[in-house]
């Protein structure tokens, strides 16, 4: 139990998507005006995380990894090269399924995240936290947690930043580094203070 | 010939994909610790940028509008993987360096966007060619931040000693923040504020405009100020 609450915390703080890898930075900046859409895509970004990288790493395990094959008759073979085709289709059909899913029968949610759902297959932060579930050689509980983990750490800092901007825009900022200038300069400060949590080890 | 000048040219610093376009960030700043992987993080991508938008560019006509992104995506990450196997082939060290950031050339804003954005409406070259001055633009930036963090974080230029740090006998005390992720965000601001300083059309409109400061400093009750 204290290993995946491990996981979990490194995930969120120590090892956060957004702020320590830069992952999902493109929507990251762009969607960050409000708090309201920001939050919502944070749930959203979340939900797809906690599904998708679990579900990589059982087409990992079962079918790509080198010697996987051995139930189906061909232990010899190594389909590790296809991986990056494959777990970009899980994730692009997995958000179609969820999609369809909630529309059909949470309709409060489907209707909250909107645009955001399609958008989320190509949001770096998705992809990136399969490859470095693969790149840790995690089991399933483990990816399970992460998965989670990943998207929680994510959602903060997106909810984070958001909060930042709506106060920052009542503020005299340079000519120059109006908008996006001063949009980087902020994460980089929200980043340094989740630097902080480093070297915390559970 | 100016429209071929002009694809090309213009994604450098008129319309930069990072500085302006707002793509193509997030796989881009955690390779930019050292020189040599963000040469070739910037090859990657102008391969994978400039082929995609050829490709994408070709089929244009042939694909159905509403499963034009699964095309895309599978001609993007075809085109990643052969990066991904050359890379492991060639520069092993390299490519451990960068993990996880090849792959994420997929989901790189830039590659889709250029290849929905142009590719889609336009013709093969002049496709080709805004793939590979988009990518060109990434990479200026990419260089340049790499160009500040290298040497001032670990002394450095491509391996090659260029200021003598204090534990290899030097004077220079390297600044560990700029080996840490802020520092790239913190220059990537200053490296837009510098672009903006120099193209002044670049600059948003603020959201509210400040008043000057003073109870009657915009002579509200008629008085002179």
């Amino acid at each position: 139990m204290e290993h995946y609450l491990g996981i979990f915390v490194r995930a969120v703080f120590i090892e956060n998507m957004a702020l320590t890898f830069f992952l999902g930075m493109c929507t990251f900046i762009a969607i960050s005006k409000k708090i309201s859409t920001a939050f919502g895509l944070g749930v959203a970004v979340v939900v797809v995380l906690a599904i998708t990288v679990p579900v990589n790493n059982l087409i990992f395990n079962l079918f790509l990894r080198e010697g996987a094959l051995a139930w189906a008759g061909f232990p010899n073979v190594d389909l590790s090269f296809l991986g990056l085709l494959s777990y970009i289709g899980v994730i692009a059909a997995m958000v179609q399924i969820l999609e369809m899913v909630l529309d059909r029968y949470v309709p409060v949610l489907y209707n909250a995240l909107g645009v955001f759902l399609p958008l989320i297959t190509v949001n770096c932060a998705i992809l990136g936290a399969s490859l470095m579930m693969i790149d840790q050689d995690q089991t399933f509980g483990e990816s399970v947690v992460f998965g989670l983990g990943a998207g929680v750490g994510w959602a903060l800092a997106i909810t984070a930043l958001a909060g930042v901007r709506e106060k920052l825009k009542y503020s005299d900022v340079p000519e120059g580094l109006r908008g996006l200038g001063i949009t980087f300069i902020s994460v980089g400060l929200i980043s340094m203070c989740f630097m902080s949590f480093g070297g915390i080890d559970i | 010939m100016a429209t071929q000048k002009e694809v090309l040219i213009d994604p450098i610093f008129n319309n930069n994909p990072i500085a302006l376009q707002v793509l193509g960030i997030c796989s881009a700043l955690a390779v930019t610790i050292n020189m040599a992987t963000t040469l070739v993080m910037c090859l990657a991508v102008i391969f994978v940028c400039t082929m995609s938008n050829l490709a994408v560019s070709l089929v244009r006509n042939r694909v159905p509008t509403n499963i034009r992104i699964i095309v895309q995506m599978t001609i993007i990450s075809s085109l990643v993987i052969v990066v991904d196997q050359v890379l492991q082939a060639v520069a092993y060290d390299i490519s451990k360096s960068l993990s996880v950031f090849v792959g994420l050339i997929i989901t790189n804003c830039i590659v889709m966007g250029r290849a929905e954005a142009f590719a889609m409406q336009n013709g093969p070259w002049l496709s080709a060619l805004d793939g590979f001055g988009n990518a060109l633009g990434y990479s200026v930036i990419l260089i340049g931040v790499a160009l500040v963090r290298e040497p001032l974080g670990s002394g450095t230029l491509l391996g090659y000693e260029i200021i003598p740090t204090v534990a290899n006998g030097g004077w220079y005390l390297p600044n560990g923040l700029l080996l840490l992720a802020p520092s790239a965000f913190f220059i990537i601001g200053l490296f837009i504020w510098a672009i903006r300083a120099w193209k002044v059309d670049q600059i948003e409109e603020p959201e509210y405009e400040i008043a000057p400061n003073g109870q009657y400093a915009n002579g509200r009750h008629g008085e002179a100020v």
